[in-house]
């Protein structure tokens, strides 16, 4: 993965955000407070403003986690931003991403988004998406590590569905968040998708949002 | 129900000069949703904020005796780091910073983020965090509660401490000790309308009320029949009563909130029911406010704070306060 591969991703999930800003604030309605979609938007179109300016991977990352940290807000702004410049420091330095380096960063992401938020695994947050699909990478730094991610994120957010969020402003609704996906999961897993998209050849974009809701 | 349809890009921004511009003591930090006094004394500086949609929270505390900058974040979305951090720096005058943060998930991180950055630089900072809403169970396994009406009387005391020159450290213990005293618990008859949607925050079904909801939209933690409204003002007394062990002699500070959309008029028969319960129990009413302290748009409903009084604090609440919102 080079700096263009980097930037397509990007990219990438900035316009599937367009696509599903609606989805993401509807789910978010339903156990937050209704804007999840519409902040993440916001942010990455900020954060992808400049991305033709950076040199490398590495900074093409510390540019989407300024970008989001100065405009997104919110408990998804901080989360994100963390996560990018975990990645982007593992990677200082580096021209050429190779999957296993792809799987350290991940894994440096999600420390970040743990120490930050302090959600582990099964409290209905980004990390129940972020925890298996960076395994899968890390256990399988190929192609088809990737693509697994893909699927494992994909259904890791549906799975959030049956959880009693115990962070974030869902976790006020205790027993009532059942039966509504996570939308920082749902967003995730976008993420990984876009990212299998980009790195996996004959790889698309999946329908499987029409089923969160 | 129909609604103003400001331009949701510009609904802070727009909200903000509007504020500055109708209380000359107020300035908007150029370039942010920074509101800030015109003027700084020499003394511990105290910053608060949150996403907006809580008018007169927090702008509306900036002032003489209170806050010195108050940080608006898009509507019910925490304000950046960056954003913090120019309230930080614009506010200290050599003598530290007091962050008052309510304890929500993205309000505590940002806050936090701004704190580092703002040590980094040299800025002595401490924060409170305010987490007065039992509504929610106090837990290690979650968050815990969160922050909502009660946050304005840390404002007001605190804000107290720092004006007659109590050094951070002090400032920040007086803070502390409010938020542990302070506790509200709040319902809704009817949600709030993002003004950035237009979308209601939640349905609620005709004769329901919403009880123990936040100050975000998000729906409470249980739903039940609209009982009469003594009924209502009992069930939220009861549970305060339980969770601050309040009783025979205590003195508190009362305050009776309106979320948005609920008349002056009803706030006061809430008041009535409120003060008899309390009075039934023995509990002395020092001190009592009604109004609209910490809204959620325009959501009808009404939370009830209580404050466990001692001296200190009384003389503290008494202290001289100029902010447009302080009554």
């Amino acid at each position: 993965m080079n700096v263009e591969h980097v930037r397509a991703w990007l990219y990438g999930y900035r316009d599937r955000l367009t696509a599903v800003q609606g989805l993401l604030d509807e789910l978010d309605n339903r156990i937050g407070d209704g804007d999840h979609g519409t902040n993440m938007l916001r942010g990455f179109r900020a954060a992808c403003e400049h991305l033709g300016e950076a040199a490398s991977p590495s900074e093409v990352l510390h540019k989407v986690s300024m970008g989001l940290l100065s405009t997104v807000g919110g408990a998804s702004g901080p989360l994100y931003a963390t996560a990018f410049l975990r990645m982007s420091q593992a990677w200082r330095g580096m021209e050429d991403i190779s999957i296993k380096d792809l799987a350290n960063g991940l894994n440096a992401a999600l420390a970040g988004i743990q120490q930050r938020g302090g959600a582990n695994v099964g409290d209905k947050t980004m990390v129940d998406v972020w925890a298996p699909a960076t395994e899968c990478i890390s256990s399988d730094p190929t192609e088809h590590g990737v693509r697994e991610a893909s699927r494992a994120a994909r259904q890791a957010a549906l799975n959030t569905r049956q959880l009693v969020a115990r962070r974030g402003r869902a976790s006020y609704l205790g027993e009532r968040s059942v039966g509504t996906c996570d939308p920082g999961s749902v967003s995730s897993a976008i993420l990984f998708e876009c990212l299998a998209i980009t790195l996996v050849e004959g790889m698309e974009a999946d329908p499987w949002t029409a089923q969160v809701l | 129900m129909n609604v103003l349809h400001p331009n949701p890009d510009r609904f802070v921004t727009d909200m903000l000069d509007g504020f500055v511009r109708s209380y000359p003591g107020l300035a908007r930090l150029q370039g942010t949703q920074v509101v800030v006094r015109a003027q700084f004394d020499r003394k511990v500086g105290l910053v608060s904020g949150g996403g907006s949609g809580h008018e007169p929270a927090h702008a509306g505390y900036v002032g003489y005796g209170m806050l010195d900058a108050a940080v608006a974040g898009q509507i019910f979305t925490s304000p950046t780091p960056n954003e913090v951090l120019s309230a930080i720096r614009a506010v200290n005058q050599g003598f530290g910073v007091l962050l008052v943060i309510k304890n929500y998930t993205g309000d505590v991180m940002n806050f936090e983020m701004a704190a580092e950055m703002a040590q980094d630089e040299g800025i002595a900072v401490e924060k409170v965090i305010v987490a007065d809403d039992v509504a929610v169970e106090n837990s290690t396994f979650t968050i815990g509660r969160r922050g909502v009406a009660g946050t304005v009387f840390v404002h007001k005391i605190a804000g107290a401490s720092a004006q007659r020159g109590d050094s951070l450290q002090e400032v920040k213990r007086i803070a502390d000790k409010v938020a542990a005293r302070v506790f509200s618990m709040g319902l809704a008859l009817s949600p709030c309308t993002l003004p950035t949607t237009g979308k209601s925050s939640f349905e609620l079904p005709a004769g329901q009320v919403e009880i123990g909801i936040g100050i975000h939209g998000e729906p409470g933690v249980r739903r039940g029949p609209i009982a009469p409204l003594a009924e209502l003002v009992d069930t939220l007394i009861s549970r305060i009563v339980e969770e601050s062990s309040l009783g025979e002699n205590d003195e508190v500070a009362l305050m009776i909130n309106g979320m948005g959309a609920t008349p002056l008029g009803e706030l006061s028969i809430c008041a009535r029911y409120a003060t008899a319960r309390l009075d039934d129990l023995g509990v002395k009413i020092y001190k009592s406010l009604v109004g609209e302290y910490m809204t959620s748009l325009n959501m009808a409903g009404f939370s009830v704070t209580v404050l466990k009084l001692d001296s200190e604090l009384k003389s503290l609440l008494d202290a001289p306060a100029h902010a447009p919102a302080w009554r």
